[in-house]
């Protein structure tokens, strides 16, 4: 198994938001975790980049527990996340941020290679490299906070919400790189409101309701089963 | 005319000093959005240092003052930035996660502890800063006498300024700097220890300030255990007038402050002269309470 939740209790400050939740990712899969507004999607992947507060059970990246790493020590472990809400820096510019994005990238070559990589990915952002990342469009500083989580060259890649308040066209073309990143060998485990078009691109996924996980199953019995369906595709 | 230029100089000498000082300010809160109220205090001690370690090493008559002044300097600029990381772990560090209320009392402590301290190790009186210290150039510019010292403090403070805007600007870690600045969650995930550009920021901001005491020294001559709280308290409305967390924005504001006080001093009236700065706070937090260069950028979501 590439990435292992198993049994986690997690949450902010003293508050529990995660009740023992288990999953796995393994190596190359899309995996997607889906559930209401306030079910713990967010808190499950800023536990595992180690931003919100862990309390028991454990997080392994390839065997390895992380769960007690500091947040920069998980990323230098093959781990990167493009965080809800994008959260590029404004004030700086597109190159800049993608700099940043690869900090832990020692070796310049390596890095220049990874940023070749990620402008033909998203050729917008090569048009727009000196630009402040502040005044990007909503899709374009989408593409920017996962092209700057791939700076990192990830082995997993937590996507949270890459679709919000997005329009279905720019949806459409962000769902698209996110599976050409996969089939470049990157192991994703995303978070969407869009229940439908993450089913789409995923192997596999998990329901998650109030910080435990209800249900898991292929992406196909998912987008198939009733209660889902009512649930969270709207139909 | 003659006297104009002459005010100037002053002017930017004292403005340079204030601009040090209140980028320790700005840089603090920058990534911690505390004001790190200690920070006059450590110019202070920078200003003590210079002196005593110039008296200690014995450094008068053996080498050429100038030599003796920058050699000072730079060892008061390690200590004090030592003193300024120790600081931060021994204040601040324990109470990262306990809210700003409790930073801001401890800030105000460790101010005390510092004035304190001074007092207890220099005692209580005023000090006067060795001549033989203090070169005694004198520069013979369109016909007036400008001493060089002023000349040289405004060099060192424009060169200290151009250093830390290129470290900024153009290295991994002073951008890593700005980006905690800007999000210190996104930041942590970028792989960066912010604990780690915290402690930078401590050195860096409390080292300048040291420096900017050793100025202090050798322009006026004069130092005394409370001096910190009033440079401190210009420097700090520097740094507002510029736009707090701005780093540009602290060396304009400090410049553009020093000139507005000692060209008032000059032209309107001396007795007026602190009046004059905070006369400026106020009309800046009335007016444009971001500063002059804050928040150029709007987040967009």
């Amino acid at each position: 198994m590439f990435l292992e939740l198993d049994n986690l209790h997690a949450g902010y400050g003293r508050v529990e938001v995660l009740h023992g939740v288990s999953l796995h990712v393994d190596e190359g899969e899309i995996v997607s975790i889906l559930g209401a507004n306030g079910a713990g999607k967010t808190t499950t992947l800023q536990t595992v980049s180690g931003l919100a507060t862990w309390m028991s059970g454990a997080i392994r990246l390839r065997g390895e527990d992380i769960h007690r790493l500091p947040s920069h020590e998980i990323v230098t472990r093959g781990l990167a996340q493009s965080p809800e809400g994008r959260r590029v820096f404004g004030a700086l510019t597109v190159l800049e941020n993608l700099r940043l994005g690869a900090f832990t990238i020692r070796d310049r070559e390596s890095a220049a290679r990874t940023r070749d990589w990620i402008f033909e990915l998203f050729p917008r952002l090569y048009e727009r490299r000196e630009q402040l990342a502040g005044t990007l469009s909503g899709g374009e500083q989408q593409m920017l906070a996962i092209a700057r989580a791939l700076m990192a060259q990830p082995r997993v890649l937590l996507l949270d919400e890459p679709s919000l308040g997005l329009a279905p066209l720019m949806v459409r073309a962000i769902f698209e790189t996110v599976r050409k990143v996969n089939e470049s060998g990157v192991t994703i485990l995303i978070v969407e409101q869009n229940a439908r078009a993450a089913l789409r691109l995923a192997s596999r996924g998990y329901v998650l309701e109030l910080g435990r996980i209800v249900m898991e199953d292929s992406a196909a019995n998912l987008l198939a089963n009733p209660s889902v369906q009512q649930a969270y595709l709207g139909a | 005319m003659d006297q104009f230029l002459q005010q100037l100089v002053n002017g930017l000498a004292i403005g340079g000093i204030y601009a040090l000082v209140a980028l320790g300010y700005t840089m603090v809160y920058g990534v911690l959005k505390l004001i790190n109220f200690a920070h006059g205090d450590l110019f202070t001690i920078g200003a003590y240092l210079g002196m005593t370690l110039f008296v200690s090493l014995g450094l008068a008559g053996k080498v050429p003052a100038w030599a003796a002044v920058t050699l000072v300097a730079v060892m008061v600029m390690g200590l004090v930035a030592l003193l300024g990381w120790l600081l931060e772990r021994a204040a601040y560090r324990p109470l990262r996660s306990a809210g700003r209320l409790s930073a801001v009392v401890s800030a105000l402590g460790a101010s005390i502890f510092f004035q304190n301290a001074v007092m207890l190790i220099w005692g209580a009186k005023y000090y006067v800063y060795p001549e033989t210290m203090r070169p005694d150039t004198i520069l013979h510019l369109f016909g007036m006498g400008i001493p060089a010292i002023r000349i040289v403090i405004i060099a060192a403070s424009v060169l200290l300024m151009l250093a830390l805007y290129w470290f900024i600007n153009r290295t991994r870690l002073g951008t890593a700097i700005r980006a905690a600045a800007i999000d210190q969650g996104a930041a942590r995930l970028m792989g960066i220890n912010v604990d780690r550009i915290i402690a930078l920021v401590f050195l860096i901001g409390p080292g300048l300030g040291g420096v900017a005491g050793v100025m202090v020294g050798l322009t006026y001559g004069q130092i005394s255990f409370d001096m910190g709280f009033s440079y401190g308290l210009k420097a700090f409305t520097a740094a507002i007038l510029g736009g707090i967390g701005n780093i540009p924005g602290a060396m304009l504001g400090g410049m553009l402050l020093g000139l507005i006080e000692t060209l008032g001093a000059a032209y309107l009236t001396m007795a007026w002269k602190d009046a004059l700065s905070f006369l400026v706070l106020i009309l800046i937090l009335i007016i444009r309470p971001t500063g002059i260069l804050g928040e150029r950028v709007a987040e967009k979501l």
